[in-house]
């Protein structure tokens, strides 16, 4: 495999399908160690799938991903790649976090069981210590005083607060986000991008998708525009936000901004 | 007092004046009073509507009710004297004890054999989609009596049942006729009719989940089992059990299908006594009050269960 050393996460010529409607059409990108890539676009640009495929909730049809130097959901032979067994994928699901629109909490776990879930069934954790974990990681949210709670007794911020600090408690190389914030009240909308930013500085490599502009501009190391299940136009914030070369960045930008 | 003459309405001090009212609706005195008072608008009194047309109802309702309860009481025909001294009878308790064994095996194999049945038919594999959808449309194609009275002469058909490789040599052999027998028979054929109904159920159940649920588990890494048992299942479970417990109820009544095979459940050994004492009323009047009393049992921990089940949720 031709990745290089320093990037960790690869996506070659990925390509997919749902049907006849070609999703993503040749994806390359490349996220180094501690980045934070955001990726907008217009709604059915595929950012979402892409984002899916990198953990592999959704198969590619074509191409590869590497996360951390190991290809995800293949193992290759000679010039095959072997789709790995769901056990197998499982575990690498667990080096890679992943925060949803919705949040999907688990209803019927509080808080606390929600975020040891993972770290004490996926990685046989010891609970006491996946417990004192959780209660540090609750801390950094501020949320510690709502271990106890379920989630339906939570507002929508607070609600994926948790959900970060879920996919925290696995302590993954990478952190994906798929649109955090477009599930929430406009006034929830900050608390959630603080917690974000909180982690960007804090190092950790991390994929955004999202629709926040101004969010983009502040934290990405790197903005990609997607379009019609293409990379259009990538580079730091300050190119891609405030001088585009493509025409189709700066009418979509046109719009949002 | 006219419409015209009134003071400026405060929105906020009141309902807006009807204008339908007319100039000569004599005003409600509270309104008034409100009126002068000002401010202290938030102490006008509600009244509610009149239902008149209800108590004539409850009226006729409860002469109806009345008139049963006394029949019930004063009618000779009850033999209220018969139905104590045979309601604890022994042979009517070892019946009721066998009705109650027919209702755990059938649903606990039933259940067993329909969540196997609910998982083939949400597999992936066609092949197992179709077989389960097959049994399924099978069973419940199939009246429960006809199902019963066939797996009682399955030795007409099999003389011999013989384990050991499909289509190969057999290991041990045993006699139809010893190894199913009446009861055994009947068992089989309320487990085989409660899985086809199970099975829909618990199908019905996950399905009702959030997608989001078990794709949330994967992303975490969840083992695959553990998805079900901890984060699918327990929430499957508030829409599996009020229906379950349907199922479960009417397969506890059911049982008394049974009594064509002759087995000593509590309906054939009703019929037994009063073919015997000719007391039919009486005796169906015990079969009745315990169907009637293990029902509520069975209502009350339902009632429990689905407490647990309902944990998380806000209503």
């Amino acid at each position: 495999m031709s990745a290089p050393s320093d990037a960790m996460v690869e996506i070659r010529s990925v390509h997919k399908k749902f049907g006849s409607l070609e999703v993503l059409r040749g994806i390359d990108l490349a996220v180094r160690p501690g980045e934070v890539t955001v990726v907008i676009g217009p709604s059915g640009s595929g950012k979402s799938t892409l984002l899916r495929t990198i953990n592999h909730l959704e198969k590619v049809d074509r191409g590869w991903i590497s996360v951390d130097g190991t290809l995800v959901g293949y193992r290759r032979d000679g010039d095959k790649l072997y789709e790995l067994r769901e056990r197998e994928v499982l575990r690498q699901r667990t080096k890679i976090g992943f925060v949803f629109q919705n949040f999907h909490l688990f209803p019927h776990l509080t808080v606390l069981e929600n975020i040891i879930e993972a770290p004490v069934s996926a990685l046989g954790r010891p609970r006491k210590a996946a417990v004192a974990a959780a209660e540090k990681l609750l801390e950094r949210v501020g949320l510690l005083d709502k271990a106890a709670a379920y989630p339906a007794q939570l507002s929508g911020g607070q609600q994926q607060r948790v959900a970060i600090a879920r996919a925290l408690a696995l302590e993954p190389r990478l952190l994906l986000f798929d649109e955090p914030t477009s599930a929430l009240d406009p006034e929830l909308v900050g608390e959630v991008l603080d917690v974000i930013k909180d982690l960007a500085r804090g190092g950790t490599t991390m994929i955004v998708v999202t629709h926040e502009i101004g969010f983009a501009r502040e934290v990405a190391d790197t903005v990609v525009f997607m379009d019609e299940g293409r990379v259009v136009e990538q580079g730091p914030p300050a190119d891609v936000l405030d001088h585009p070369v493509q025409e189709r960045t700066r009418a979509f930008l046109s719009k949002v901004l | 007092m006219s419409l015209t003459s009134d003071p400026p309405v405060d929105p906020s001090a009141g309902p807006p004046t009807d204008p339908s009212a007319g100039p000569s609706a004599p005003p409600p005195a509270d309104r008034c009073a409100a009126k002068g008072a000002g401010a202290g608008s938030e102490t006008l009194t509600i009244v509610p509507a009149r239902h008149p047309w209800r108590w004539a109802a409850i009226a006729a309702t409860a002469v109806l009710l009345a008139q049963f309860l006394n029949g019930l009481i004063t009618n000779p025909g009850w033999e209220w004297d018969v139905f104590a001294r045979f309601f604890t009878a022994p042979t009517i308790l070892k019946a009721v004890w066998v009705t109650l064994q027919l209702t755990v095996y059938g649903t606990v194999l039933g259940f067993a054999l329909g969540i196997v049945l609910a998982f083939m038919r949400l597999s992936e594999s066609r092949f197992l989609r179709a077989v389960a959808h097959g049994y399924i449309w099978a069973f419940r194609s199939i009246p429960l009596i006809v199902q019963l009275l066939f797996w009682f002469n399955l030795a007409y058909l099999y003389e011999e049942l013989t384990f050991g490789i499909p289509f190969g040599p057999g290991f041990f052999a045993f006699d139809t006729m010893n190894l199913v027998g009446a009861t055994s028979a009947a068992v089989l054929g309320l487990a085989l009719h409660q899985a086809a109904y199970a099975a829909e159920i618990v199908r019905g159940g996950v399905l009702a989940v959030d997608r989001g649920q078990s794709e949330a588990a994967a992303a975490l890494g969840i083992p695959r089992l553990r998805q079900l048992r901890r984060i699918v299942l327990p929430q499957a479970m508030r829409s599996i059990l009020p229906n379950a417990a349907n199922e479960i109820i009417s397969l506890f009544k059911g049982t008394s299908i049974v009594s064509v095979m002759a087995i000593g459940e509590l309906f054939y050994q009703v019929q037994v006594v009063y073919g015997r004492n000719g007391r039919v009323v009486p005796l169906l009047m015990v079969a009745t009050v315990w169907y009637i009393l293990l029902t509520t049992v069975l209502s009350v921990l339902q009632h429990y269960v689905e407490r647990h089940y309902a944990k998380g949720a806000v209503r």
